[in-house]
């Protein structure tokens, strides 16, 4: 077992990109490769986080977040995403989770979860991947009858991301007119967690395959509207997640620049600094032009987020696009550059390489998104 | 004010499907392009547009049909903010 073996106390600083980088660097940085290894993410980790204020700062004062605009958030998980893209993961999905039930949840479920959710206490995550649907989310086969005043959910999802340790799933279920989206606690009776282990990237996210078997919810486990609305809690939810995994994947390349250029500076090849060979010299000016592009790209989808403006959803599809392709094709390079201590265990950027193939899966793969950024061509043009 | 938030509907609809061509009393739904991001941005336009939030409950299929239902919403909800 790998403990969080920083001993030094967490205090609460403004949040901002330099605390939650210090926070990083002590706390997540030095431990990411051994959580990796072991698969998961060690519990004082998870407590950490909550007394630096990281799970849910976006959340209203009232209910114990900072108000935290979208930009900020977006520094915030790339911070995370430099360390470790696992535990940026836990951070996407918590932050799906109860950015939903603020936007859409009625006065009553803000304030029975709420305040849990932006300590940490409880943890949320985001069912709907399914062992048959994964970015068509219209293939969802996990129902929610109607059935004694409430509902009654059957089905099984998939690659849930923090589904071990979570403590409240928001579940995509279809309902008798449209998908709905419900939120069910962990230790409701029918559900059934089996951990999903050994996979290529972000191995400590701790992914669960869960199980509702004849779970009976209450009227109040619906989130938002129902009927024709109700798919926008899904497009919101996902959008959210989609601008977390951009930022984490900007965290990527900006890890991946910083562990090439450290040791490009210190290895020599046949007398020569690596960090004097043009060939080198070309990997690393890309990867300070695409860490920049893509940081400015989800900085721009953050700012129209804070704005409230429907192109937020557009933009965040094409940084979350750049970002990821950037991550993978700078991770690769890292590996590159370090050669055989780049596929070993002793530099973390293997990790990286791996974690970054998931972002072009993860919220929409590369192939959806190219397809919905086309679409949007095509309306620009024929405006 | 009712026909300049009406023109202003069909203007965004028409940003995001230019081959759209409605009036302001035709049903959106009939043009077979509405799907849930288009929803989204639709109540995004509208809730910065006009500063407003909508309620869950005013989240209908029936508010959102036409221009003029939405016209119709947009004034309750600015009448619920004044009072």
């Amino acid at each position: 077992m790998t403990s969080l073996l920083s001993e030094a106390p967490v205090t609460r600083r403004p949040l901002d990109r330099a605390a939650v980088r210090d926070f990083v660097d002590e706390h997540i940085v030095p431990y990411a490769d051994a959580w990796d290894r072991d698969g998961y993410i060690p519990e004082d980790l998870l407590v950490a986080m909550g007394e630096a204020g990281l799970w849910a700062p976006f959340l209203a004062p009232e209910y114990g977040g900072a108000g935290l605009d979208m930009v900020t958030l977006g520094e915030v998980h790339e911070e995370v995403g430099r360390g470790c893209s696992s535990v940026r993961s836990l951070l996407t999905v918590h932050t799906m989770a109860s950015w939903a039930v603020q936007r859409w949840g009625t006065p009553e479920q803000r304030e029975r979860w709420l305040p849990e959710l932006a300590s940490g206490r409880l943890l949320g995550a985001f069912c709907l991947s399914e062992p048959g649907a994964g970015s068509d989310a219209t293939g969802i086969t996990t129902t929610a009858a109607e059935h004694r005043g409430g509902y009654l959910l059957n089905g099984t999802k998939k690659w849930t991301t923090n589904g071990q340790r979570a403590d409240l799933y928001l579940v995509f279920a279809r309902t008798a007119t449209s998908i709905g989206a419900f939120l069910v606690p962990r230790r409701t009776p029918g559900v059934t967690v089996r951990p999903i282990h050994d996979m290529l990237g972000t191995r400590s996210s701790m992914l669960a395959e869960i199980t509702f078997s004849d779970v009976e919810l209450g009227p109040d486990a619906l989130l938002g509207p129902s009927g024709f609305t109700s798919g926008m809690v899904l497009t919101g939810v996902l959008d959210l997640g989609r601008y977390s995994v951009a930022t984490g994947s900007v965290g990527i390349v900006q890890a991946c620049l910083e562990v090439s250029a450290d040791y490009a500076a210190r290895r020599k090849v046949g007398g020569q600094y690596l960090k004097d060979l043009p060939l080198i010299q070309a990997k690393l000016s890309d990867m300070v032009t695409d860490v920049r592009a893509a940081r400015l790209l989800v900085r721009e989808a953050g700012r129209l987020k804070d704005a409230g403006d429907a192109s937020t959803i557009m933009a965040t599809w094409v940084a979350k696009y750049f970002a990821s392709v950037a991550a993978t094709r700078h991770a690769a390079e890292a590996v590159q550059i370090l050669g055989a201590n780049g596929c070993s265990p002793d530099y973390p950027v293997a990790r990286f390489y791996r974690d970054a193939k998931i972002m072009e899966i993860i919220e929409g793969s590369s192939e959806i998104q190219r397809l919905t950024i086309a679409g949007e061509a095509y309306r620009e043009c024929a405006r | 004010m009712s026909d300049s938030v009406q023109s202003r509907i069909l203007g965004f609809i028409k940003t995001r499907h230019p081959q759209a061509d409605i009036s302001e009393s035709e049903d959106i739904f009939s043009l077979g392009f509405i799907n849930s991001l288009f929803a989204m941005e639709l109540v995004m336009f509208i809730e910065k547009t006009f500063a407003i939030t909508i309620p869950n409950d005013e989240l209908k299929i029936d508010n959102f049909r036409t221009a003029n239902s939405m016209a119709a919403l947009i004034d309750r909800q600015l009448a619920v903010s004044v009072g």
